[in-house]
C-alpha cells in the first residue's frame, strides 16, 4: 500500500488504559518516539507505583471515557489507542458489572467521542481471538473474515463481540479515518500478569478431561511492537495477532514442568465458579471455551501488512516458562535422570538374569 | 511289507529332521515381518508332531534351544511394527548374548519416548495434528486390525500422487467409521513417500470428549470448507466420506449402495484450490458390523444419528464392538484433474456433475472388487 507508507506518524497520541500493564508499556513507548509530540494517559485509576517510572513522560489525565469526549477534542488528538479492556472481571474493583461498564460502556463512550473529534485520524482498538467465539462446527484455523458461529459463553468474549460492533459502527461513520483492529492470542512474557499466566504458574493445573486445547501465545513484546506500528504507521484493518505454531495445552502444562488434573467439563465449571464466588477464582467460561475448543489463527494478513512476525507461540512460551521454574516439578532434567536411572535399572537386572541363566547349566 | 514298514523306509522319515526356524536378530530393531511360508510347514510338522519330538531331543546343541523358543514366540505376538511398546515385558526376556543388544534398544527407544512425551518436547500442526503419536502408537494398534483381522488387499496405490495434495473420496460404510482409519493405514503403510491421510469428521465427532482429542491427534479436522481447502492448499491428502452418517448407518440390506452425496461440497473445495480427487472404493466395511435395525426412538434420545441393532451389539455387551472378520479391499482410482476447472467452483452444475462422476466411479468399482471377493469371510 503507497498510502501506507506516505502516512505521517499522528503528532498527539490518547491512550487509554495506562494503568494498567499493557496500557503503561505502550504508552512509554510511544512517549520515546521522537516522530510523536505528546502522549496522554487517559484512565480513570492512577497508574500503581510500578509502572508510574514508565509514565514519567507520559501526561496522565485521570478520567473515564464519559470525561474522553471533551478531553480528544480540546487536545486535537490524531489518534486514540484504546487498550481499557479488561479480560476478567476483578472481585477487589466492582467484579462483572465494573469489567462490563469499563469494556463495553466505556468502548461505545470513547468511540462516540473519537468519531466527534475533527482532528482524528486514526484508531486502533485493543481485540481479543476470542471474538471468533467458540462453537464445535468452527474451522480449525481462524482467518479474519471467519465468522463467530456461536455467541460464546465467557463475559469477556462477549465484550469483544460489542466492542468490535462499536468499531464498525465508526468505520461506517468516519470512513476517513483508519481504524486498526488487533485481535490478540492470550499475551504471555516473563513478566506478564494475566489469567492465563497465573493459570500455568500453579504446580497442579486442573484440564478438562477428553479434551486438548490447541492454544497459541503472542508475547509481549511483540504485542507491544505490532500496537506501536499501527499507530506510527498506518495499516487499516482487522489482524489476529499470535504466535506462529500450535501448543497442545496438555504439552503446555508439561513443558512447564506442572502436573495436570483432567476433570469433566462440568465439573471444572462448578469447581471454578465456587473458586471464583470464594475470591481464588482463576479459571471462568472465557478460560473454559478455549479449553474445550482452542483457538488457532491465522497471521499471514499481520506478517503481509506489517513486515513483522511475531516470536513463535513455543518460544514465547519458553520465556514464561523460564521465569516461572520454581512451581515446576516434572522438569525436563528430572525426566532425563529418571529415564537415565531406569534405563540403568533395567540393564543390571538383565545383565544378573543373563548371569543366573549361564551359571545354571 | 506292512505300512510302517513302508513308511520307515521312505527317505526323510527317520533321517530327516526338521529345519529349526533360524532365530531371527532383526539388527535394526523392528520385528520380523509376517512369515507367509510358516503355515505348510506347521501343517507338515503336526501330522507327525513324534518325530518333531524326536528331532528336538536330538538336539546337538543344548544351549540353542532357550533361543530358538524366544524366536518361535516373537511370531504370535501382533506385528506391532515400528519401535517403542512399552517397555515392561520385553525386561523379562533373556538377553540374547549378541552385539547388537536389541531389547536394549527397544527398552531405551520406549523410555526416550515416553521422556519425550511427558516434557512436551514434540511439534503439533496447527490442526492439532501429533504426527509422532500417531506413527509410535495410533498405527501400529491400527495395523492389527487392518493386517490380521481384516486382511486388506490394496489396489492401484500408485493412483495416489507422491507430492501435492489430493482428495480423496470414498464409500462410508461400516456403522462405526472404521473405513476412514484402515483407509489411513493403507495409505500409510503401501505408499512409497509416507503420506498422512488428514481425515475429515462430522462435527458430532469433535462433540464427544474424548474421541475429539482423539481425532484432532490423529490429524482428522471438522469437515467444512476453509478446513478443507487449508489443508489442501498446504498440499495435504485429505480423506472425505460424503455420505456421511447416511453412508455409515446404513441397513446391512442396503450394503454397497452408495447413499446421496450431499450438496457436494467437497467438490467445490477440491475445484477453488485445483486439487485432483482421488475416488477410493472400500470394500470389507459393510460386513463388520451388519446392522440389522436402527432404533430411530432411542438414537433421537441419546442424541445419536442412529443407533444400531447388529447379530452381536446389543445383546452380548461389549463384546458386540468387535467387528467380524471380513475380508476388506480397498482400490484407489485415477486421479480426476480439478485444476482446469478452477473458476467454476461455485457453478452448481459443474459441482453436481463432478461429484456424481466420482459417485459413479466408485460404485463401478465396488462392484468390480465385490467379483473379486465372492466370500465376505474368505481368506
Amino acid at each position: 500500500m503507497v498510502t501506507s507508507l506516505n502516512a505521517a506518524p499522528p503528532r498527539v497520541v490518547v491512550v487509554t488504559g495506562v494503568s494498567r500493564f499493557l496500557g503503561a508499556r505502550v504508552a512509554s513507548r510511544l512517549a520515546a518516539d521522537p516522530r510523536i509530540e505528546r502522549v496522554i494517559g487517559l484512565d480513570p485509576h492512577a497508574p500503581p507505583p510500578a509502572l508510574a517510572t514508565l509514565l514519567a513522560d507520559v501526561e496522565l489525565i485521570r478520567a473515564d471515557a464519559r470525561a474522553a469526549s471533551g478531553a480528544i477534542a480540546d487536545l486535537g488528538a490524531e489518534a486514540v489507542v484504546h487498550l481499557a479492556v479488561t479480560s476478567a472481571p476483578d472481585p477487589y474493583a466492582g467484579g462483572r458489572a465494573a469489567m462490563k461498564e469499563q469494556n463495553v460502556i466505556g468502548t461505545m463512550q470513547l468511540l462516540a467521542a473519537a468519531q466527534a473529534s475533527g482532528p482524528l485520524r486514526k484508531l486502533v482498538v485493543r481485540s481479543s481471538t476470542a471474538a471468533y467465539g467458540a462453537s464445535f462446527k468452527d474451522p480449525a484455523v481462524f482467518t479474519e473474515d471467519t465468522e463467530p458461529r456461536a455467541v460464546p459463553r465467557g463475559s469477556f468474549a462477549r465484550d469483544i463481540l460489542d466492542i468490535e460492533g462499536y468499531v464498525r459502527g465508526f468505520r461506517r461513520r468516519r470512513p476517513l479515518a483508519s481504524a486498526t483492529v488487533l485481535r490478540f492470542a492470550p499475551l504471555i512474557s516473563a513478566s506478564a500478569n494475566t489469567t492465563l499466566t497465573r493459570y500455568f504458574a500453579q504446580p497442579i493445573v486442573p484440564t478438562v478431561l477428553g479434551r486438548d486445547a490447541r492454544l497459541q501465545f503472542v508475547h509481549v513484546d511483540d504485542a507491544l511492537e505490532v500496537l506501536h506500528r499501527s499507530v506510527v504507521e498506518d495499516h487499516p484493518g482487522t489482524y489476529n495477532v499470535a504466535g506462529s505454531g500450535v501448543l497442545m495445552l496438555s504439552q503446555a502444562v508439561r513443558r512447564a514442568g506442572r502436573i495436570s488434573v483432567p476433570l469433566p467439563e462440568g465439573t471444572l465449571s462448578s469447581v471454578a465458579a465456587l473458586a471464583r464466588n470464594v475470591g481464588v477464582g482463576q479459571i471462568g467460561l472465557d478460560q473454559i471455551d478455549l479449553f474445550v475448543h482452542g483457538r488457532v489463527v491465522d497471521t499471514s494478513r499481520l506478517v503481509k501488512e506489517f513486515g513483522f512476525t511475531p516470536r513463535s507461540t513455543a518460544a514465547a512460551f519458553e520465556d514464561f516458562i523460564v521465569a516461572h521454574r520454581n512451581g515446576s516439578s516434572l522438569t525436563a532434567d528430572r525426566l532425563t535422570a529418571a529415564e537415565n536411572a531406569i534405563l540403568e535399572g533395567i540393564r543390571r537386572v538383565r545383565a544378573a538374569v543373563a548371569l543366573e541363566r549361564v551359571g545354571k547349566p | 511289507m506292512s505300512q510302517d514298514e513302508f513308511r520307515d523306509a521312505l527317505p526323510g522319515q527317520v533321517d530327516f529332521e526338521l529345519p529349526v526356524a533360524a532365530p531371527e536378530k532383526p539388527l535394526n530393531g523392528r520385528r520380523p515381518g509376517r512369515r507367509r511360508a510358516v503355515p505348510a510347514l506347521n501343517g507338515h510338522a503336526e501330522s507327525r508332531g513324534e518325530t518333531r519330538a524326536g528331532a528336538a531331543e536330538r538336539k546337538t546343541k543344548p544351549e540353542i534351544t532357550p533361543s530358538a523358543d524366544s524366536s518361535a514366540e516373537l511370531p504370535t505376538e501382533p506385528p506391532t511394527g515400528p519401535p517403542a511398546e512399552p517397555p515392561t515385558e520385553p525386561v523379562a526376556e533373556p538377553a540374547p548374548a549378541d552385539p547388537v543388544d536389541v531389547w536394549d534398544q527397544r527398552v531405551a527407544r520406549g523410555l526416550a519416548f515416553l521422556r519425550r512425551r511427558l516434557a512436551g518436547a514434540y511439534q503439533v500442526d496447527e490442526f492439532g495434528f501429533d504426527r509422532e503419536l500417531t506413527d509410535t502408537v495410533f498405527y501400529p494398534m491400527l495395523r492389527v486390525l487392518y493386517q490380521d483381522w481384516f486382511r486388506t488387499e490394496v489396489f492401484g496405490i500408485e493412483n495416489v500422487p507422491d507430492t501435492g495434495g489430493g482428495l480423496m473420496v470414498g464409500n462410508h460404510s461400516g456403522t462405526f467409521a472404521l473405513d476412514a482409519m484402515m483407509l489411513s493405514v493403507a495409505l500409510r503403510d503401501r505408499h512409497p513417500s509416507d503420506r498422512h491421510l488428514r481425515l475429515l469428521g462430522a462435527d458430532l465427532v469433535f462433540r464427544v470428549p474424548g474421541l475429539s482429542e482423539l481425532a484432532r491427534k490423529a490429524g482428522a479436522t471438522v469437515a467444512c470448507n476453509p478446513d478443507a481447502e487449508r489443508l489442501m492448499g498446504n498440499g495435504e491428502l485429505v480423506g472425505v466420506f460424503p455420505e456421511g452418517f447416511k453412508g455409515v448407518g446404513k441397513l446391512y440390506a442396503d450394503r454397497y449402495k452408495l447413499q446421496r452425496f450431499g450438496r457436494g461440497g467437497f467438490v467445490s473445495a477440491a475445484l477453488r484450490t485445483g486439487t485432483p480427487i482421488i475416488p477410493v472404493a472400500i470394500v470389507g466395511a459393510e460386513e463388520i458390523y451388519p446392522m440389522l435395525a436402527d432404533l430411530k426412538p432411542l438414537a433421537r434420545l441419546l442424541g445419536l444419528p442412529y443407533f444400531p441393532v447388529t447379530p452381536t451389539f446389543p445383546w452380548l455387551g461389549p463384546l458386540g464392538l468387535v467387528p467380524l472378520p471380513s475380508k476388506w479391499m480397498i482400490q484407489f482410482c485415477p486421479p480426476i484433474p480439478t485444476a482446469h476447472l478452477t473458476e467454476h467452483a461455485d457453478d452448481p452444475m459443474v459441482v453436481y456433475n463432478l461429484a456424481d462422476q466420482v459417485r459413479e466411479t466408485i460404485q463401478t468399482n465396488l462392484h468390480t472388487l465385490l467379483e473379486k471377493r465372492p466370500d465376505p469371510f474368505g481368506l
